[in-house]
């Protein structure tokens, strides 16, 4: 298997570096060979930059594709919104003759080629796939005791003959993947619902976008969960600084919101800080409580 | 997307009633998408109210690409000008930075409490910027986006 590119994109580096953080500890503590892709952009952000014109989308994507080709490496993202415009752009490059050679015409004015060498991952399903919950569970040494609402995100499994990941309407791989931690996944009324920040609609019109966040927070408050867990820094910045708009509102949540990276990272042994958990806008005491006991517990082994 | 392809639909709903926006908001999917095949839907605010979320198009059994076709209703909107002021900025700093989001000076501080270094992308690399400044221009997006 080829060796992994990470694709930072914007909002973890920028906005949540503890996801970065937490995600690099956790591939190295597992032993997955990775690089930073140097020199990456913007995806760019399917939202805006993929509805304003496709061939602006599809020429930016596939410069951050041709640097994880010039390294012969395979591009490794962990947001479902990177994945979704690298993959597409990916596929459609692949396959329609055409847009490659306009596409590479633009290309050609900064001297590089796209010439379809990359798999764009997920770490989602790459661990899912490549480690797989037999390894992930033999890693964990004690498991985690929390109950978990897991937000898989659109575009981790949609358009799902483009995604391949199985269906939409009930997807269970995630689930696999947080309960090899040793937490419970919740069920939840509405689990596969959009968080409400996609195409460009958390930046245009922010209460719109909130109504459909309080509908999610409602049902997994309602299911009794410690945390939620997710896969895409957007969908984590909808719930964690959602919460904050919600609560001038008056609607309080306090629901943690982790990464999976970075709730792996905590079974894995690694802190609440390690983890840049300590970063986030929420903070519940009562969840940090749990989290920190159970460190003490490991470190006494 | 071909309109006879759209012409394929048979109203029955099904978009509409998945779109978790059109819970909440004027965007009726089913309508917009129809509308487009005999008027100019361009000014249409309900275009934007989309999440791209695809519950739309996964569930149609007519199998039409329904959120693709929001989305290629949008780029036609776009060439009109039709560009609303929170995206405009999103895409000035794009142009400018590289980034949707660009780092600002509290979470480079940020990155540094939690011992990362600056991120190792567009931002630490001018040469690198300056090659994204160089394909937007040369796909016509900066002028595409300019008031």
């Amino acid at each position: 298997m080829k060796e992994l590119s990470l694709f930072l994109g914007c909002l973890i580096p920028n906005r949540y570096p503890g996801i970065e953080k937490a995600t690099k500890l956790v591939l190295d503590r597992l032993g997955i060979e990775w690089s930073e892709l140097k020199e990456a952009s913007c995806c760019p952000a399917p939202g805006v930059f993929r509805s304003f014109d496709k061939i602006t989308w599809l020429t930016l994507a596939s410069r951050n594709l041709v640097l994880a080709e010039e390294k012969k490496t395979d591009l490794l993202t962990i947001c479902n919104g990177c994945f979704s415009s690298l993959m597409d752009a990916n596929d459609i490059l692949k396959n329609e003759a055409g847009l490659r050679n306009e596409v590479n015409e633009h290309l050609k004015k900064i001297d590089r080629e796209y010439t379809g060498t990359v798999e764009v991952r997920h770490i989602i399903e790459y661990l899912y796939k490549e480690i797989g919950i037999k390894n992930l569970d033999r890693a964990i040494e004690k498991p985690l005791e929390l109950r978990v609402a897991v937000h898989y995100g659109c575009h981790l499994l949609k358009p799902t003959k483009d995604r391949k990941l199985g269906g939409a309407e009930c997807p269970v791989f995630f689930d696999e993947l947080v309960e090899a931690t040793g937490a419970a996944s919740v069920n939840y009324e509405g689990k596969t619902a959009c968080c409400g920040a996609g195409g460009g609609v958390r930046s245009a019109m922010l209460e719109t976008s909130l109504m459909m966040t309080e509908y999610k927070l409602d049902r997994m408050k309602k299911a009794g969960v410690d945390c939620i867990v997710d896969a895409c820094p957007f969908c984590h910045l909808q719930y964690d600084g959602g919460q904050v708009e919600l609560a001038k509102a008056g609607k309080r949540y306090d629901l943690p919101v982790v990464h999976y990276s970075q709730l792996l990272g905590l079974a894995l042994g690694f802190s609440y800080e390690e983890m840049g958990l300590h970063l986030n806008e929420i903070q519940n005491a009562e969840f940090q409580e749990k989290v920190k006991e159970r460190q003490k517990t490991i470190h006494a082994l | 997307m071909k309109n006879s392809e759209i012409l394929t639909c048979f109203q029955c709903g099904t978009c509409h009633a998945s779109c978790p926006s059109g819970k909440y908001t004027s965007l009726n999917v089913r309508k917009i998408v129809r509308d487009s095949v005999r008027k100019d839907v361009s000014s249409a605010p309900e275009l934007w109210m989309c999440t791209t979320c695809y519950n739309c198009q996964e569930r149609c059994p007519r199998g039409i690409k329904v959120t693709d076709a929001v989305l290629t209703l949008r780029s036609e909107a776009v060439k009109k000008g039709k560009i609303l002021p929170a995206h405009r900025i999103v895409c000035n700093f794009l142009i400018e930075t590289g980034h949707a989001i660009p780092l600002d000076d509290t979470h480079l501080l940020i990155r540094r409490q939690i011992e990362l270094d600056a991120p190792e992308t567009v931002y630490r690399y001018p040469a690198a910027r300056k090659e994204v400044q160089a394909l937007l221009r040369s796909t016509g997006f900066d002028e595409l986006i300019r008031e």
